[in-house]
């Protein structure tokens, strides 16, 4: 790990940097679903956009190659919703509830 | 619950084309696109466009992208939403959406996801500075809102949008310091390459950037040659004083809705990263999903715009309401796109593609 890694970031929604990923590899989380519950890699408003393939990579280089790599859970919603617009519901549904 | 035939997802030239096909026998379709506007890229494309006539060769993207939204704004059996979010898809084939802040739900027979692609990061010290930038957002800032996003930029990478934005820059007045590659040879066209360099911009392959500088935006880059293990060579680290970094680093399928909704998904490298694995009519191993453009690998509009016509004809077969001609129109899609594969540049498309059909669904 070099010094430079601490300003190198990653994760732009989290805030994580090459040395934050590097340091959770090294301490064995080396799937993107345990970098994601350890660190929160990926659980931002990009939801991984970002820094997937830059941590892929650093995987890589610790021994996992791209093709083996486990792609990690896709959920939805693909993108943060507020409750409020679920709870809502659409208007059209309201409408019908109502009749 | 809205109900409809057939969905569209994503209204670039694959979703636009797709949802043209799938009305032409009369079925309903619903267009999904998160901008508030139809034509996703092309509408930054003020370049032409290569390949055949048939495929609008000759024709700037931004004309294209006219032409498409006028076709499917005049056809009555398309419902357009704009600024909507595809939020999930499930598999029992309901999609969610958030439409201007709205939760609503979609149940379509068939899907066509056509969600293009995202933009590549790298990891370098200072990439967030201000001035730092995807080549898709200095386009939108210099084609779209005719904004000018510095004075003086650094490119990283020179495949055909490293090439063509480092242009479309200096067309702009905005002067383009240098070109760095990582690879020992340019990824683009030739012929976009040697524009740039008959104006003056060298392209250095073997070379990346390692630290964007400056106090609160970018002041300049430090670059480096690389050796042929992509390691840096100490001693050959030089700055560059910019106030623009453009990123143009590749493209990776954006395949979230489909890896939601259990598609096979398989890793092919030469189509850009995790893809769903297809038939030959681009049907997914969901039998109600298709999938068109960027999404089903990383390719140029051209074919995109194809992929989309044969998705969704494949899918107005699907629940009868076909028009009557569409054996000859899936036909001439295929043709079309093995001839815009066919040359040096498809190599890389045709052996993804290869590998694709190796697999079992």
């Amino acid at each position: 790990m070099s010094e430079q890694d601490k300003d190198i970031i990653v994760c732009r929604c989290e805030d994580l940097t090459l040395a934050d990923v590097k340091r959770l590899i090294s301490k064995g989380y080396r799937t993107l679903d345990e970098l994601r519950r350890i660190g929160r890699l990926g659980m931002g408003p990009c939801q991984g956009k970002t820094c997937r393939a830059l941590v892929q990579r650093e995987l890589q280089a610790a021994g996992t190659p791209l093709k083996h790599q486990l792609p990690g859970t896709y959920r939805p919603p693909t993108r943060p919703i507020t409750l409020g617009s679920i709870a809502a519901g659409s208007s059209e549904e309201a409408s019908k509830d109502a009749q | 619950m809205k109900t409809v035939d057939i969905c569209v997802i994503g209204g670039g030239p694959a979703g636009l084309n797709a949802a043209l096909a799938a009305s032409s026998g009369g079925a309903s379709v619903l267009l999904l696109d998160n901008a508030d506007h139809l034509g996703g890229q092309l509408v930054k494309q003020t370049h032409m466009f290569f390949g055949s006539e048939r495929q609008q060769a000759g024709t700037r993207g931004i004309d294209i992208a006219v032409s498409l939204t006028t076709a499917v704004q005049g056809t009555p059996s398309i419902e357009v939403w704009l600024e909507t979010t595809a939020l999930g898809l499930y598999d029992d084939g309901v999609l969610t959406v958030e439409c201007l802040g709205e939760y609503r739900k979609v149940k379509a027979e068939r899907f066509v996801v056509a969600t293009g692609a995202s933009e590549k990061m790298l990891a370098f010290k200072g990439n967030d500075l201000p001035g730092v930038y995807g080549a898709g957002a200095v386009q939108t800032l210099m084609n779209v809102f005719g904004i000018k996003p510095g004075q003086r930029v650094l490119m990283v990478g020179a495949g055909n949008i490293g090439l063509i934005v480092s242009y479309q820059l200096l067309q702009a007045g905005v002067s383009v310091a240098a070109i760095v590659e990582g690879a020992p040879r340019i990824g683009g066209y030739l012929v976009h390459a040697a524009k740039v360099r008959r104006a003056g911009v060298p392209i250095l392959t073997s070379h990346t950037i390692l630290e964007a500088y400056g106090q609160d935006s970018v002041e300049g880059a430090v670059i480096c040659q690389l050796d042929q293990a992509w390691q840096p060579i100490k001693g050959t680290e030089q700055k560059i004083p910019v106030d623009v970094i453009c990123l143009a680093v590749g493209l990776s399928p954006l395949s979230d809705l489909l890896w939601q909704a259990d598609c096979r998904m398989l890793y092919i490298p030469e189509l850009g990263g995790h893809v769903a694995w297809r038939d030959e009519s681009l049907r997914t191993s969901q039998p109600y999903i298709f999938i068109a453009g960027d999404v089903a690998g990383i390719e140029e509009a051209s074919s995109a715009m194809v992929e989309g016509l044969l998705a969704g004809y494949v899918a107005t077969l699907d629940i009868g309401l076909a028009p009557s001609d569409v054996s000859e129109r899936i036909r001439a899609a295929r043709e079309q796109l093995v001839e815009l594969r066919s040359g040096p540049e498809g190599e890389k498309t045709r052996l993804g593609l290869a590998a694709v059909q190796g697999e079992a669904r």
